[in-house]
């Protein structure tokens, strides 16, 4: 193997890597607000796509996408007030298990509203035959886009909860509710706006993947499965470490498709079910701190 | 605690997805309608003529036809077309008087592209409708399904479906109507051969077509001295193939085959060009749909694959044999439906037109007289070639009934050497 195919294989890698992580932060926010995992956060990504491709034969692309966010956001607060709002006796099992049986009925929806074909985004710049030379290597100027608007995403979601009032009260809301209310925060809202949040990071995600990957109804369970892989890998409710087990994960990914391409899936779920046995609490936090944290 | 539960948790939902993702292309259908459909089309948007109902007593009794195709679900995109030409058939057939003075009934089944629909409703037709035969299903999963049951209950089947091992073995009553997987491997085979390419990599999907392919690919290399140099399979469902395509750069082929449906055979044309790696692609004959065209845009340029004539039927010289029958297909579909004609409804005319042969041959409605007359069918001008059917030989087409096409502009052409 010479330097270029590694560096191909380390840029695969670095592409897949980024994807899940962008998927994974979405898990992260309504985790670090409610405590549950939103198996709908892939589908969220395919409606956001789905819909800026219908707005973007109408308007020009930044007006598509953005229009695109904000319905997302829109959906994902509705889903909220509508679907987990009401649940009686809401034990976090219940949650999860309704935010499955929504995944399901999202993508009948969109099956419906977008029939079976495949879609996508027109490249942000460029187009689908031009490429960046790294090292010898070649990428899409789209993956610049995907890595960029990770590391955008990433730093403004951190920022936004370690130094916005609204950041802290959803961070105090996650780690303990009863006192949160107490100091005057409107809990629910807050969780609302963790779906509204990640809805809107989902769609803005399966925006800029979508000229890349392409979209269709189907696709938001498996990008769901590894968006999952990696919150797991990196911790729950860890931002930054979920950046980093995504793109552990995309290289190992890469590492197992230079070997054979048919093991990939293999090795991804390995990592999951033994991530899950062994240590539940992620690679970068300290078990005994999260323990403490969830007991 | 909660981390416990979260463990078995999501233990299990890995579990469930995984079960899910299995057949999550057809998603559930409603049990079997107990009533038939007779003669209503599935689809609620065809307007039908009262053609196909009963006339005055003095005429002879219909024929009756089934068909089982997956109008919704998954392969909808399929079923959707076939249904549609199967109806527009049988209507100008019976308009025009039907054959032998018998009209054809067509009682059209939606499988919703499930296997085990396909099978309720094969054996309702059989034992209830007592039809003729039975046109379908749409892919070869309910092809297979049915076959023995077909076979068993003496009824003539006609499958839409591509996979080679319908007709192979041969089983008595079973025929299918689409080009075979192996003569589509032939076809590309010879094109790279008269292109002086001989070590080539191959990537194809982990679904049966894929699979399927493959094995042809395979099998057949040695017959064209080719060597495949990088052999790659991957997800059906994969989101980028950057890496899988490194590795068969990495092998220095001539050319890349792709073995697949939807989404990735547009998404490998796509990482090809994206990881600089500029050597000739080549498709399968499940490459053949406009829209699979659009959803690569400029990365789809150049790819060569092998099809039916029905997509470059507009310029296909005046003179080929098939030209006719092609226009008139494809003008009457577009005109009644007003959406394109694709190679499947192709497969549903053909079969519906072998039959009509068949029926006019054996100058009488009964099964087996039929059978031995579809058998024995000769030059028969269809969609997707032309059909010489014989005991050992339940489809009929040959390499000819491929074209090689190329992407040219994002539009269809047929492929020149250069």
């Amino acid at each position: 193997m010479n330097l270029p195919q590694i560096v191909q294989y380390g840029l695969s890698g670095i592409t897949v890597g980024s994807i899940y992580a962008i998927v994974a932060i979405g898990f992260n926010i309504i985790y670090c607000c409610t405590g549950i995992i939103n198996f709908a956060q892939g589908e969220f990504l395919i409606v956001g796509a789905m819909t800026a491709i219908s707005l973007s034969h109408v308007v020009p692309l930044p007006v598509a996408i953005a229009g695109a966010v904000a319905i997302t956001t829109l959906l994902g607060g509705l889903i909220e007030i509508v679907f987990i709002r009401p649940v009686k006796n809401a034990s976090v099992l219940r949650l999860v298990v309704v935010t499955i049986g929504l995944s399901i009925v999202i993508r009948e929806a969109m099956l419906h509203l977008w029939d079976e074909k495949v879609r996508s985004l027109p490249y942000f710049t460029g187009s689908a035959v031009s490429t960046v030379t790294i090292l010898g290597a070649h990428i899409s100027p789209q993956v610049l886009w995907v890595l960029g608007v990770s590391t955008v995403i990433v730093t403004g979601l951190t920022l936004f909860l370690r130094f916005t009032l609204t950041g802290r009260a959803m961070r105090a809301c996650a780690d303990d509710r009863m006192a949160a209310r107490l100091c005057g925060i409107n809990d629910r809202w807050m969780v609302t706006l963790s779906f509204m949040l990640s809805a809107g990071i989902g769609a803005l995600a399966g925006c800029v993947i979508s000229p890349v990957t392409q979209t269709q109804y189907d696709m938001g369970a498996p990008l769901a499965i590894k968006g999952f892989t990696v919150a797991i890998l990196g911790g729950l409710g860890n931002s930054m470490g979920a950046v980093a087990a995504g793109l552990l994960l995309g290289l190992l990914e890469a590492l197992v498709t230079s070997q054979s391409s048919a093991y990939k899936e293999v090795v991804s779920i390995m990592v999951l079910l033994l991530i899950l046995v062994f240590r539940p609490s992620g690679l970068f936090s300290r078990s005994d701190v999260s323990a403490l944290r969830m007991a | 605690m909660r981390t416990k539960v979260l463990g078995i948790l999501s233990l299990c939902l890995v579990g469930v997805i995984l079960a899910g993702s299995g057949c999550k292309k057809a998603p559930p259908t409603p049990a079997p309608k107990p009533k038939a459909q007779t003669p209503a089309p599935a689809t609620p948007a065809t307007p039908v003529k009262p053609a196909t109902e009963a006339k005055p007593a003095a005429e002879a009794a219909p024929i009756k036809v089934g068909a089982i195709l997956a109008v919704t679900g998954g392969a909808a995109n399929l079923g959707g077309p076939e249904a549609k030409t199967a109806e527009m058939f049988v209507e100008n057939l019976n308009s025009a008087g039907g054959i032998n003075g018998h009209k054809i009934q067509l009682i059209v089944k939606d499988s919703g592209s499930t296997p085990p629909q396909a099978i309720s409703l094969a054996k309702q037709l059989i034992e209830e409708d007592k039809v003729l035969a039975i046109i379908g299903p749409s892919t070869s999963g309910e092809t297979m399904a049915i076959k023995n049951i077909c076979q068993e209950g003496k009824t003539i089947l006609l499958s839409c479906a591509a996979a080679e091992t319908i007709v192979n073995p041969v089983a008595s009553y079973v025929f299918k109507t689409p080009q075979k997987d192996s003569d589509a491997a032939r076809r590309i085979y010879q094109t790279m051969k008269d292109m002086g390419i001989t070590k080539i990599g191959v990537v194809t999907s982990n679904d049966g077509f894929g699979v399927a392919g493959g094995k042809q690919l395979d099998a057949l290399k040695g017959e064209y001295g080719i060597t495949i140099a990088a052999n790659e399979v991957y997800d059906a469902k994969e989101t980028d193939l950057t890496g899988v395509l490194t590795k068969v750069k990495g092998a220095e082929v001539q050319a890349v085959v792709n073995w697949s449906i939807v989404p990735a055979q547009s998404l490998v044309a796509k990482n090809m060009k994206q990881i600089g790696f500029n050597v000739p692609l080549f498709q399968s004959h499940g490459f053949g749909n406009i829209k699979y065209v659009q959803a690569g845009g400029e990365a789809a340029n150049g790819t060569i694959f092998p099809c039916g004539r029905l997509l470059v039927a507009d310029v296909l010289a005046a003179d080929h044999p098939q030209k006719k029958v092609l226009m008139d297909y494809k003008g009457g579909y577009e005109k009644q439906y007003k959406e394109d004609a694709s190679t499947f409804g192709g497969h549903a005319y053909d079969a519906l037109l072998l039959l009509t042969e068949a029926l006019k041959k054996a100058g009488s409605a009964d099964t087996d007289k039929v059978r031995d007359a579809l058998e024995n069918l000769k030059g028969v001008v269809g969609t997707g070639g032309i059909f010489n059917l014989s005991a050992t030989d339940h489809n009929g087409l040959d390499q000819s009934a491929f074209e090689m096409l190329t992407v040219m502009d994002g539009k269809f052409a047929v492929y020149q050497k250069k």
